[in-house]
């Protein structure tokens, strides 16, 4: 305050020093934020997708979605685990499951199963999801999923964590 | 009848705010002061208006008059009154109208509580406030009309989403998670009345800091509600899941939070004006976003309701209150000149700025994964989320990052440190942190971070506590006796410096209490048939039976537990399975044994017969975190009441008293 023209030319210096720290730090922060997002990425995927992904299924946590495929489960009230079909329209995918199964889990039902695929063949459900739909409408008689209504399954957030 | 009269009571707001706004901004441009008379009245009438149309569509909800369309799309005479009621914030059209009404009473009381001061700023500030009511009375009166006819009426509606009316949290979260929202809009319009003027004097800064301080306090609570909620509620046994509606609320809170902090600096320094100000702009801009991403549809959630057509015109407002916060800091920011400077870096004004830092980072960390995937989707069509160990991964080091500046920071004075002060200020705190530590590893708890955790909360208990009563203790060394001595330094002259310090005190609590549940929680899951026991985590769970329930807008089956300790019979816990009459799913409601110490969560997975499939969850501590957030709430509070006269603040250690009102 007391020379203007001294503090002036400072205060020039300490902001553009302040843009830079700030530029790196932005820089630094991206860099770290990215590699971060692409190492947990969750995918979307019906089993069509799945198996167009390829070798890309393996080991990536997915969030697949489809329907339990009839006459497929196996092991329901035993504790050795859960096995089912998840199928859609154009692929099917093996699922193996622990755990408890919610109070909907049946036949035809859509379901959301959230693992990874094992080089094994078959899909490794760490979290299983019964459809759960906000709106209120009433059941459709042989209610059949369609792929936007999968979509929209798989993004519902409600009930789905750990 | 009702739903034209409310049509009309929307149109006439949309005149009202349109021409108010055009109105306070001439009359600041002017600077006139008849037109911020006017002004002022088109303020109250905005909220006149709006308090009125939320009373029609009360009345509309309350007698079920199905004509109305919002009412026949959420109501039904089969629910109880209070779910009735409440159904205003259950759907989509009613939340936006609901929106409006607490806009309305903000803008007024504001501009009530500054009718006669702040002349210079009100217009700007009352012309920002009815431009943002302008685009809401818009929205209720295009995309998102509650008030449109049905004809022929039904004679029954469906009823508000079921998960809505599993608990009593629904009647405050959401009116919390609005008062906190909304309140935004007024020290954004403070904010953008300081950069038209292009002036920020110190007098201005009280209003400033008050409105950001109401809303903050009100934000604080709804996010705790919301993750209790959740807890209560949805049965998965977590309250934060790093989910895009829980983000949404939590953005805006951390740049309010930055900003709180920089205020102080602002005040007690002169510096750091433009950046206060970008940070509440954020924070507005951040409760828009937030509405765009939980109420478009973008993302699927119990906040999206159903498909609507209001994304693209929030996106639109979104877009141009960026704009014009953008070009308003370019313009203008340069005339908020700094007064003073930092002198050093190691002071309390320096950590401050590292806080600062840190608040910042911490949003950018959860903003880029909540809106990654919406980019992704948006550019490649391709669907994806971001995983929970993403933010888990950069959240935890910037959280305890933010616990060790909450301990360190309050700690060192003011100005330029010597050495010999910073040992003295910074070193005793640390056998508080090593006593809570030491405890934790009693108690089992061996995770790296949560030991890290403890010793930062046992550190910045010790000074938060040290600063709490400072005042107190400066006054009895001088000789006062203890009640006047309590009551005048701690809840009258000291009282913000006080609340400021109950909510740091709250927050450390917080911060372990999350540490401890998150690291520390143990689950298992079980099939039991009746009269099968299991034990786990000290308990021994016995089934007991089901039993069905029939209310008017439900079926319930009820499993009933045993929980016993050491053979003793501790209590009986209810899980449920809840069935609504519109719903396929059924919905569970876990049941929640809480101790001080810990949790013990029942949920049901399924019910077959004689067989329950059930979680059981141990969870210490968990329970802390309500009542520490309330003690957060309650600090902002006491921080909040007006002074009635001047206030002093205390300075640190032995320096002189000085009045506050003397630094301007």
């Amino acid at each position: 305050m007391t020379e203007p023209t001294a503090s002036d030319a400072m205060r020039r210096k300490t902001r553009l020093f302040m843009i830079g720290a700030f530029a790196v730090a932005i820089a630094a922060f991206l860099v770290i934020a990215y590699g971060g997002i692409s190492k947990n990425l969750v995918y979307y995927w019906t089993p069509t997708d799945l198996h167009a992904a390829g070798d890309k299924a393996y080991g990536a946590t997915i969030r697949l979605g489809g329907m339990v495929a009839p006459h497929s489960v196996k092991g329901r009230n035993g504790a050795s685990g859960l096995e089912f079909d998840v199928k859609d329209a154009t692929g099917i995918v093996h699922v193996k499951s622990t755990g408890v199964p919610p109070q909907m889990f049946r036949e035809n039902i859509g379901v959301v199963v959230e693992g990874t695929m094992t080089r094994s063949g078959y899909f490794q459900c760490n979290r299983l999801m019964v459809s759960h739909n906000n709106e209120y409408r009433a059941p459709k008689a042989g209610h059949a999923v369609n792929r936007e209504e999968l979509q929209k399954m798989m993004k519902s957030t409600e009930g789905l964590k750990d | 009848m009702t739903a034209t009269f409310g049509r009309f009571l929307i149109l006439a707001s949309v005149l009202v705010s349109t021409t108010g706004a055009f109105i306070a901004y001439a009359a600041g441009a002017k600077r006139s002061p008849e037109g911020l008379k006017w002004s002022q009245r088109f303020a109250y009438a905005f909220a006149g208006l709006m308090v009125l149309a939320t009373g029609v569509m009360e009345y509309a909800l309350i007698t079920h008059d199905f004509s109305v369309q919002y009412v026949a799309h959420v109501g039904s005479t089969q629910v109880p009154l209070w779910v009735t009621i409440v159904s205003l914030w259950s759907s989509l059209e009613g939340s936006i109208l609901f929106w409006g009404f607490i806009l309305g009473i903000y803008i007024a009381g504001t501009t009530w509580f500054n009718r006669n001061e702040h002349q210079e700023y009100m217009p700007f500030a009352i012309g920002t406030w009815l431009s943002c009511g302008a685009f809401f009375s818009f929205l209720i009166a295009g995309p998102a009309n509650p008030f449109l006819s049905v004809n022929p009426a039904p004679l029954e509606g469906p009823g508000p989403n079921p998960l809505l009316q599993n608990h009593l949290l629904m009647i405050i979260h959401p009116p919390m998670l609005y008062l906190g929202y909304v309140g935004m809009t007024i020290p954004f319009g403070f904010a953008a009345a300081a950069l038209l003027r292009g002036r920020l004097g110190q007098s201005f800064l009280r209003p400033l800091r008050a409105s950001l301080l109401l809303p903050w306090v009100f934000l604080t609570i709804a996010i705790m509600l919301g993750g209790w909620w959740a807890y209560e509620v949805l049965g998965w046994g977590g309250y934060w899941a790093w989910d895009p509606v829980e983000n949404a609320s939590l953005l805006p809170w951390l740049t309010a939070t930055a900003a709180l902090h920089s205020a102080i600096v602002m005040e007690r320094r002169g510096v750091l004006k433009g950046w206060t100000v970008t940070l509440i702009q954020a924070s507005f801009l951040l409760t828009i976003l937030g509405t765009f991403m939980t109420r478009s549809g973008v993302f699927n959630s119990v906040h999206s309701f159903t498909q609507s057509s209001i994304g693209p015109t929030i996106l639109v407002f979104l877009t141009v209150i960026l704009l014009f916060s953008v070009i308003l800091l370019a313009l203008r920011i340069d005339s908020l000149e700094s007064e003073g400077r930092i002198e050093s870096a190691v002071s309390r004004e320096g950590m401050f700025l590292v806080n600062n830092l840190f608040f910042v980072v911490f949003t950018f960390t959860v903003l880029v994964g909540t809106v990654f995937p919406l980019v992704v989707e948006a550019i490649k069509g391709k669907q994806m989320s971001v995983g929970r160990p993403y933010f888990d991964a950069m959240v935890v080091p910037v959280g305890t990052a933010l616990l060790f500046l909450l301990g360190v920071g309050p700690a060192l004075p003011w100005g330029k440190v010597s050495r010999k002060e910073m040992l003295r200020a910074l070193l005793p705190p640390l056998i508080t942190g090593a006593v809570a530590l030491i405890i934790g590893y009693a108690f089992g708890v061996r995770n790296a971070w949560t030991l890290v955790t403890l010793l930062f909360g046992g550190y910045a208990m010790h000074v938060t506590f040290a600063q709490m009563w400072l005042p107190l203790r400066q006054r009895l060394k001088k000789g006062d006796s203890f009640a006047p001595a309590l009551i005048d330094a701690q809840l009258r002259r000291g009282r913000r410096r006080f609340g400021g310090y109950v909510v740091h005190a709250g927050a450390v609590i917080v911060f372990v209490a999350i540490a401890v549940s998150s690291t520390m929680r143990t689950q298992e899951e079980v099939t039991l048939t009746r009269g099968q026991s299991t034990a786990f985590a000290g308990y021994t769970v016995t089934f007991l039976g089901t039993e069905e329930r029939t209310e008017p807008h439900r079926q319930s089956t009820i499993a009933r537990f045993n929980i016993a300790r050491n053979g003793q019979p501790v209590t009986t816990m209810e899980p449920r399975m809840n069935q609504y009459a519109a719903m396929r799913e059924p919905i569970g409601t876990p049941a929640v044994h809480s101790t001080i110490g810990r949790d013990y969560y029942l949920s049901i997975m399924n019910i077959q017969g004689d067989q329950v499939g059930l979680l059981i969850i141990n969870m210490p501590m968990v329970g802390w975190i309500w009542g520490a957030v309330l003690l957060m709430g309650a600090g902002g509070l006491i921080a909040l009441i007006p002074a009635r006269r001047r206030t002093y603040v205390v300075v640190p250690e032995s320096a002189p008293t000085i009045d506050d009102e003397a630094i301007a």
